[in-house]
């Protein structure tokens, strides 16, 4: 073998960065372990209290049928209507976002600013702002899976304009097109599809997170389940469940059929 | 009269690499011309500049007299309506149909854009329009397929009647049949000179086949490393001297097809 061309190591030395990483990751690890007085006797409690929890649910109690749909009608409520504003806000946004969109440096800095607020603030945080800014109930909810909706949908709608092929729309530039012209002539259809898959995303998201934002009021089914469960009644709280857990499961059936049909 | 294209002392570089250096020549109205030059040689660059899609270095163009560096927006806008495009790769809306796709041509000649050339809000004379647009480039029985379901020859069909859409004065064409097939190619070609005669256009376009390029052009321009080297009419032009063009460059090269880039 010539001289210079030598096998490569099996191993390397980790760089010093790594083994930082690794070390403050370890002891943070640890001191978290430590933290949570993790105990032998408390697991054991918690079993047995779990096993307690799941003899007084089941069976589960529907006694209160009515009340429980009323509650997930408005929780599907809260989120359709919420995701749909969220949807249709988010392609503006997108656009400000977007390198090959945006008017200038200025406007897509403040949008991605704003898009990255929405998603950095988690939806149970924005449902308690709104429960203090606009009060208790729907609204509140609404408000909150707009904001996470956008977070969501108009970061990944950038994303897709920026991959989207340059070719289409320097066609259109060469035609004399304007700016606009051009996005919603070839870069919004070269779009369309992801998009669609993009909101049904965000659609089982809101789902998921307005059946968790009646918790600290702002509507929906989540009310109704935290009073069942701090009034001991877990049967009732079990049959809230179990709505839930069908609820969410056939729409994320239905989003995911329309979703291999359109790609 | 004004030269349809009047270009001087053209000079375009990507940092570093100077890739046109000092090209200048003007295109009478109703001339066709065929620019001919290895890979990497600038022609696509040329190509791109004259429709202020690259931006100049240095130099000046000016189309039907409007000089392209010193315009607006608004009248670069102008400017470019009054030229047809047709690229190498067709750059058709893959989501929109042979039709939406002839009518978003005439996008640049509506105030509103976008609004006046959707399928669903297009006049009925636009919209009868793409249709004898397409019917002209033989493609108005697949006036509702999408272009994945066109082949590549009809595809640049479709992208011809696109340009004719836009009713241009001058086309320019970036290697129009380099990706399609030997039979479709040279019928694509010939399709898109019979308009541009048909019309009285101006044409400036980009071939690699000599022997088509003899076959159609009224003057031929040859480019070496972003200078002009040759600029005959058809008559004088010498086919040893245009094979030329294609050699001396070192064989890797021209196998991998990189150019002189």
């Amino acid at each position: 073998m010539s001289n210079g061309s030598r096998v490569p190591p099996r191993f390397r030395t980790p760089s010093a960065f790594t083994w930082v990483l690794l070390v403050g990751f370890a002891a943070f690890f640890i001191q978290g372990l430590i933290a949570s007085e993790i105990s032998l006797d408390r697991l054991v409690r918690g079993a047995s209290n779990f096993v307690r929890f799941v003899g007084q649910a089941v069976p589960p109690n529907f006694t209160r049928a009515e009340g429980i749909a009323d509650a997930m009608l408005e929780t599907l409520n809260i989120a359709i209507v919420g995701v749909t504003f969220g949807c249709i806000l988010s392609v503006p946004l997108a656009l400000l976002a977007a390198r090959n969109t945006t008017p200038n440096t200025l406007t897509q800095l403040v949008a991605r600013f704003v898009i990255s607020v929405s998603r950095t603030i988690p939806d149970l945080i924005w449902a308690l702002i709104f429960v203090v800014t606009v009060g208790l109930g729907p609204l509140a909810g609404i408000l909150a899976i707009i904001m996470d909706t956008i977070g969501f949908a108009a970061r990944f709608y950038s994303e897709r304009f920026e991959e989207v092929q340059k070719g289409p729309s320097e066609a259109l530039t060469s035609t004399g097109a304007s700016r606009l012209s051009v996005i919603f002539g070839a870069i919004l259809p070269e779009s369309f599809a992801s998009m669609t898959a993009t909101s049904l995303f965000s659609v089982e998201k809101a789902i998921r997170s307005a059946v968790t934002l009646g918790l600290v009021g702002a509507g929906g089914i989540g009310v109704e389940l935290s009073t069942a469960m701090r009034l001991f009644r877990y049967d009732q709280a079990a049959a809230i469940i179990l709505v839930i857990l069908i609820v969410v499961i056939v729409f994320e059936q239905i989003s995911s059929s329309i979703r291999k049909r359109i790609i | 009269m004004t030269a349809a294209i009047a270009c001087s002392d053209l000079c375009v570089s990507y940092g570093q690499l100077q890739v046109l250096r000092g090209v200048s020549f003007n295109i009478p109205v109703g001339q066709g011309v065929v620019l001919l030059g290895a890979n990497g040689s600038g022609k696509s660059t040329l190509l791109r500049s004259l429709n202020g899609l690259e931006k100049l270095q240095s130099g000046r163009v000016l189309i039907h007299g409007d000089s392209l560096s010193e315009a607006s927006r608004g009248e670069l806008r102008r400017i470019r309506r009054g030229m047809g495009y047709v690229f190498q790769q067709f750059n058709l809306v893959p989501q929109l149909s042979a039709f939406q796709n002839v009518l978003l041509g005439a996008m640049g000649r509506h105030r509103l854009g976008l609004l006046s050339c959707l399928g669903v809000f297009a006049s009925k004379e636009e919209r009868t329009r793409a249709m004898h647009c397409l019917d002209r480039v033989g493609m108005a029985d697949r006036a509702e397929h999408r272009p994945s379901e066109l082949s590549g020859g009809q595809q640049q069909r479709v992208a011809i009647a696109r340009m004719l859409m836009q009713a241009p004065k001058i086309v320019i064409a970036d290697e129009p049949i380099a990706s399609l097939d030997p039979r479709a190619g040279p019928d694509v070609l010939d399709l898109l000179w019979k308009i541009v005669r048909e019309e009285n256009l101006s044409m400036l376009l980009t071939l690699h086949q000599i022997k088509l390029a003899t076959e159609y052009a009224d003057r031929i321009i040859g480019l070496s490393a972003g200078r002009i080297v040759i600029d005959v009419p058809i008559a004088d032009a010498d086919p040893e001297q245009l094979n030329a063009l294609y050699k001396g460059m070192s064989s890797p090269d021209t196998e991998t097809g990189q150019g002189l880039l």
